[in-house]
């Protein structure tokens, strides 16, 4: 089981949390005025790399806060957590730190 | 290639089995081949076969990343059904069924289709409800399917407990009787040794790095590990990693990837005689003809390439197996895994062309892959020869997710997700 370290709580293991999907996928302002290519992108189409990978997560028995992980989909491996509203850290200059 | 029959096996017996011969050559790619398949699994290896055998192309090439049958081919609970809700659905799905029927003979290998029949259980009123729906939409359109109640079940299924003391009961059963199971490895075996007599080349262990398009915008090839092969037509069946290929040409696909995982048992008499699969307490468990229990378990819920997953989602299945299988409660388990399975939003798969000419992806199979195998790569083979979809795979477009038309089996629970 991983283990993710909470920004709030500190380390806990996953079966704590629920995944909440690729992060830093922005709700547009005026759904109205897109095409339905734009829409459909915002809908389904996702990043799914094979590599590093920024998503949201929930700490659904802990502190019950919505908060962004960088892992690697490879091992699985999580490079770092963070606020939700903060930026992308540069995840790669971390993974090799 | 060497006719597989009662006869041969003892002409051979005489001879001390030394003259069998590799089922399929080793082959190194040519510089160019009439149409090339990403994937050498069980669809990636169907394709192949299906378009050398009834389109007339011989100039083929499959190119595999590791060893055919090594993805999820080689890594799923063998299971075969097709009562699904949606008539799409049920077209493709029973279109696969049908071949399975005839595929040993087809191919003169044994692929031990065994329809034992699949059974869906019911726990509560809801799944009543929802199954019985699927039983009358299965019947509508020509799919077998029927409703049984507790007793039934239990009779069908002996080891199936039925007391109304469990924290779910089971309150009655969706059984498809032509339902089953087979042997998965012998599929893509079958279908490479079938290819390869075609002339189709399998050319394994060699990775593909990038998709060459041309100044048009059209498929030129593909680069590999072993150089770039040229071919007008390029059809991606790259099951968890079809993302990772499609983004070579320059396309985001409505996919995600996630490990599911399975397990097996250790090898016991025979004492399971069906396939019974709990959509509401997740239990999805058969016997495989070596005497394992095949158990699937449930996928993680996050986006990975790991091939492994977390041990709290077989054990959660472990739980309902043991609660409606008593029997099983003291029995080891011997081995899980886990393949990386491509998810559609809608959970229905991808057959179709691609917005890139000469691209064409075969896809998002999610959990539930290979019961379709011959009859997904019999229309995708269609759909890369003509240029153009079968009818049974005109619906499983790309497109579907812009223009609103979904298959949405992911409501449906028909499938185990």
């Amino acid at each position: 089981m991983l283990l993710i370290d909470c920004p709030y709580c500190g380390k806990r293991p996953e079966i704590e949390f629920a995944y909440g999907g690729e992060a830093h996928i922005a709700r547009p302002l005026d759904p109205s005025a897109l095409s339905d290519e734009e829409w459909a992108e915002f809908l389904y189409l996702r990043t799914n790399p094979k590599g590093l990978h920024a998503e949201r997560w929930r700490h659904r028995a802990g502190c019950g806060r919505f908060f962004n992980a960088v892992r690697d989909t490879v091992s699985d491996f999580f490079v770092t957590t963070y606020k939700s509203g903060e930026p992308r850290p540069d995840a790669a200059r971390k993974a090799s730190a | 290639m060497q006719n597989f029959s009662a006869f041969a096996l003892l002409q051979r017996a005489f001879g001390g089995h030394a003259s069998w011969q590799p089922q399929w050559r080793t082959p190194e790619p040519k510089p160019a081949y009439d149409a090339i398949i990403v994937g050498a699994g069980g669809h990636g290896l169907g394709t192949a076969y299906y378009l050398a055998r009834e389109h007339g192309l011989r100039n083929i090439a499959v190119i595999e990343r590791g060893w055919l049958g090594g993805g999820n081919t080689g890594r799923n609970t063998t299971i075969i059904r097709s009562n699904y809700l949606f008539d799409e659905s049920a077209a493709l799905y029973d279109h696969a069924v049908k071949m399975w029927e005839t595929l040993s003979q087809e191919l003169n290998y044994n692929v031990m289709y065994s329809p034992r029949g699949v059974m869906m259980l019911a726990h509560t009123i809801h799944d009543i409800q929802v199954f019985k729906r699927h039983v009358h939409a299965n019947r509508a359109n020509g799919v077998d399917n029927e409703w049984l109640t507790a007793e039934q079940a239990k009779e069908f299924c002996p080891p199936l407990n039925i007391s109304p003391k469990l924290r779910y009961p089971v309150l009655g059963a969706a059984l498809q009787r032509r339902g089953g199971t087979a042997r998965h490895d012998a599929v893509a075996w079958g279908y490479a040794r079938g290819a390869d007599a075609m002339g189709v080349d399998i050319i394994q262990n060699c990775e593909v790095t990038g998709i060459r398009r041309g100044p048009d915008g059209a498929v030129t090839g593909v680069e590999t590990a072993k150089g770039f092969i040229a071919s007008k037509k390029v059809g991606v069946v790259a099951a968890g990693h079809t993302g990772v290929v499609m983004a070579m040409a320059g396309l985001r696909m409505p996919l995600e990837s996630f490990p599911l995982q399975a397990l097996v048992s250790e090898p016991v008499k025979p004492v399971f005689p069906c396939v019974v699969m709990s959509n509401t307490v997740h239990a999805y468990i058969s016997q495989s003809d070596k005497g394992e229990l095949v158990i699937g378990a449930g996928t993680d819920a996050f986006v990975s390439y790991s091939q492994r997953g977390g041990l709290h989602i077989p054990s959660h299945t472990l739980d309902a197996i043991c609660e409606l299988f008593p029997m099983f409660r003291r029995m080891r388990m011997l081995r899980n895994w886990g393949g990386i399975v491509d998810t559609t939003p809608d959970r229905s798969p991808i057959i179709a062309k691609t917005p890139v000419p000469g691209l064409y992806v075969n896809c998002g199979w999610g959990t539930g892959g290979f019961k379709a195998t011959p009859g997904s790569a019999h229309v995708f083979a269609h759909t890369i020869a003509r240029d153009e979809p079968h009818p049974i795979n005109a619906p499983f477009t790309m497109e579907r997710f812009r223009d609103g038309v979904m298959i949405d089996e992911a409501a449906a629970a028909a499938v185990a997700h």
